[in-house]
């Protein structure tokens, strides 16, 4: 039983001589010590398995369940330890199995048969089952029984501290796992995304959530000695969340999910080889908690970063579209666009910043929309026009829109025609002048700018 | 009487009653949906419309009564019946695409763990085509207008390649456009002979768009055809004006949590 606190950094002292001279952060990635190849396997296995396994309680909004059946493992651990007095790891993996059913039973017997709602139900049965295992916990370690050392590292997990039969009950149980979504796909699928639908046709749903709900007991049992019952959920929930920034599928949600997964176990298995003290499950939480930073910031489409750029994309647009509509309208009393105007002029007709004029004028004058001819005098350009004319047309077909269908009176209508101008497309600008009857002026009295035969600018396109 | 052997009605409903905690919501419905009909199911809020759809598709523990499909009784999954849900009822940032969810309308005819075949492709890009979204085949499904993802709905019913189709409400919320293409969508079926049962919500076009009509309100007010059946008389009766001893009873029975019959719920 002695053989448990052997740490990995124990083990460096196996390796051949050549390697020892190396610091431990390099002698790590020569993988010649066949522990820590074995450690290494194992975290990643298990990262990779409840990675796969959380996607479905994520996708379910039910991702909490995991973090109360983690700890409603805990006093199965301690009670089959206090009966066998073994850690054989497949008699722990039985009692936390056993527990995490029970826990999962009572928090479907509490949302049932009182008035309790779920989130209340996963509370009480989180804390009291982690309650009673401290409880058992300490009284193990009171007995002073030599082979109760190293159990309470299955609270925060130790990773060295696993034997090979640890690691071979875990990767079994996680290929078990994979082998499983990748045989049930299609029925998770379906009972994720729409469970009255499954029903309608036929699918034994009932039994499903059984099935599904034992891989999650699975998951949660063999993560115990690695990563421990009180971070467990974290390797359930956060893979499952990162991967759904990067995909809109779910099969490669999956696959992305098992390697984010596998890479933290990978990074905890590192840390636990170079600090021998080191909980494990902390490592690897901040290890996968580090890729949903990075995914939540760059992620395409949905991170921070590429909203942040459609948004000030679209504002950029707006606001080059409002400088060429001012334009467009100090030269339209006179039709003659040929005037030159100043920013002062322009600043009088629509309240703009004026630096911001200043740099908006000098870009639309690269893009060929505006000439300055003279300094500090501006005018349309061929091009800058047609846009322009579009612009208004789409302006004042939509105050017609809203004073003719709606109802609205027509001074109420011009702030919404402001927003409206930038985002109507081509296809909704044809049916627009054609349910209004292709009219010419507008609730104004002013005129309705013909069609503009161009193409779009790419400008314009989807944004 | 010498059709009677060729006239099995699709759906049968028998003395239906469903209850919530005890608390009846359709009483005693009796109804038999003839081949071949577009049926609207017609009713206030809270009159039991969607509680009798997901009753007769067996979601829903009935109290009393039973449902047949051409005769034959309905337990889960044992007749093909086409399912249109609400739209609202699932979450449609789900990572999928409008395919996928079509191709799910196959899995009902797959074994457990079967994988969809070439077969099952060909009929749910041939369901995308019949409403028109084949363009947006490989679309992420939140991406979809309410209206395509209504028609994604559609489509995915139609992959079950059955005659008998229970729709929850599919006009709500959708745009001109999916509301034309739905109700070619459902003379097409008619005119294969399918059974069409639809929960309808817009009372100005039940005459346009459909055959019979069910008016609906706790207990069915009257069915049949819509020429004879949706008179003012009965529209009065299905929403003028609550019932107040029904409620009234229903509340006492709630109070007291008397089960008006043995409930495995």
């Amino acid at each position: 039983m002695r053989l448990i606190s052997i740490s990995l950094y124990d083990m460096i002292e196996m390796l051949p001589a050549a390697s020892a001279a190396m610091p431990d952060w390099l002698r790590f990635f020569t993988f010649q010590s066949p522990n820590v190849v074995y450690v290494l396997l194992g975290c990643m296995a298990l990262g990779a398995g409840s990675g796969l396994i959380g996607c479905f309680s994520f996708l379910r909004k039910r991702s909490l369940i995991g973090d109360a059946l983690a700890h409603a493992a805990l006093p199965g651990v301690c009670m089959v330890f206090l009966l066998t007095g073994t850690k054989n790891p497949w008699v722990i993996l039985a009692g936390a199995s056993i527990a995490c059913w029970v826990g999962a039973l009572s928090i479907d017997a509490i949302v049932r048969y009182t008035r309790c709602k779920e989130d209340s139900a996963l509370g009480m049965v989180l804390s009291v089952y982690f309650g009673l295992g401290i409880l058992l916990l300490t009284y193990i370690q009171q007995r002073g029984d030599a082979a109760q050392s190293g159990l309470d590292n299955f609270l925060f997990g130790q990773a060295a501290a696993m034997v090979p039969r640890d690691v071979r009950v875990i990767s079994l149980v996680s290929l078990l796992l994979i082998v499983a979504v990748v045989l049930a796909y299609k029925e998770l699928k379906l009972m994720t995304f729409d469970p009255e639908y499954a029903r309608a046709i036929g699918m034994p749903v009932r039994l499903l959530e059984v099935f599904l709900a034992t891989l999650l007991v699975l998951a949660v049992a063999i993560g115990l000695q690695a990563v421990g019952v009180v971070l467990m959920a974290a390797l359930l929930v956060t893979p499952a969340a990162t991967a759904r920034f990067w995909t809109h599928r779910l099969s490669i949600m999956l696959l992305l999910a098992a390697l984010f997964g596998a890479m933290s176990g990978f990074i905890g298995a590192y840390v636990s080889y170079l600090g021998p003290k080191m909980p494990t499950g902390p490592w690897m939480v901040i290890a996968v908690t580090f890729v949903f930073l990075v995914s939540l910031l760059l992620a395409p489409q949905r991170g921070l970063l590429a909203r942040w750029l459609r948004i000030s994309r679209y504002r950029r647009k707006t606001l080059h579209e409002n400088v060429l509509r001012t334009l467009y309208l100090l030269g339209e009393p006179d039709k003659d666009w040929q005037q030159l105007y100043s920013i002062d002029a322009m600043m009088k007709r629509r309240t703009f910043i004026p630096n911001t004029l200043a740099g908006v004028l000098s870009r639309l004058k690269k893009g060929g929309f505006v000439q300055e001819p003279v300094g500090g005098q501006f005018r349309l350009t061929e091009s800058g026009i047609l846009r322009a004319a579009r612009l208004t047309r789409l302006h004042r077909l939509w105050e017609i829109y809203l004073t003719k269908k709606l109802e609205l009176p027509s001074d109420h209508v011009h702030a919404d025609a402001e927003e409206v101008e930038h985002i109507i497309t081509p296809a909704m600008e044809v049916e627009l002048a054609a349910t209004l009857d292709y009219p010419e002026e507008d609730p104004h009295r002013k005129v309705v700018p013909a069609p503009v035969a161009t193409a779009e600018s790419s400008e314009d396109s989807q944004s | 009487m010498n059709t009677f052997v060729d006239t099995i009605p699709p759906i049968e409903v028998h003395d239906l009653t469903v209850a919530y905690h005890h608390l009846p919501v359709l009483w005693d419905i009796d109804v038999t949906f003839p081949q071949g009909k577009l049926i609207a199911i017609v009713g206030p809020n809270g009159a039991g419309k969607s509680t009798l759809l997901k009753a007769v598709m067996g979601l829903i523990p009935l109290a009393s009564g039973y449902v047949r499909f051409y005769g034959k009784s309905s337990t889960k999954g044992a007749y093909n019946v086409a399912y249109v849900p609400q739209r609202g009822s699932v979450d449609w940032d789900f990572p999928t695409t409008a395919y996928d969810v079509v191709l799910m309308g196959r899995y009902g005819q797959l074994s457990l763990f079967g994988r969809p075949r070439r077969r099952d492709r060909e009929i749910a890009l041939d369901a995308l085509n019949k409403v028109g979204m084949e363009s947006y085949a490989n679309r992420q499904i939140s991406q979809l207008s309410g209206g395509q993802q209504q028609r994604v709905f559609l489509a995915r019913a139609l992959a079950q390649q059955t005659s008998v189709y229970l729709m929850d409400e599919p006009f709500a919320g959708v745009d001109a456009a999916t509301e034309r293409a739905i109700v070619t969508l459902l003379q097409d079926l008619r005119e294969r002979g399918a059974t069409v049962v639809a929960v309808h919500h817009d009372l100005q076009t039940v005459p346009e768009y459909f055959d019979d009509v069910l008016l609906l309100n706790l207990r069915a007010v009257a069915y049949g055809p819509v020429s004879e059946v949706f008179t003012s008389e009965n529209l009065q009766k299905t929403y003028g004006g609550r019932l107040p001893m029904l409620t009234e009873v229903a509340e006492k029975l709630r109070r007291k949590e008397w089960s008006r019959r043995d409930e495995t719920d």
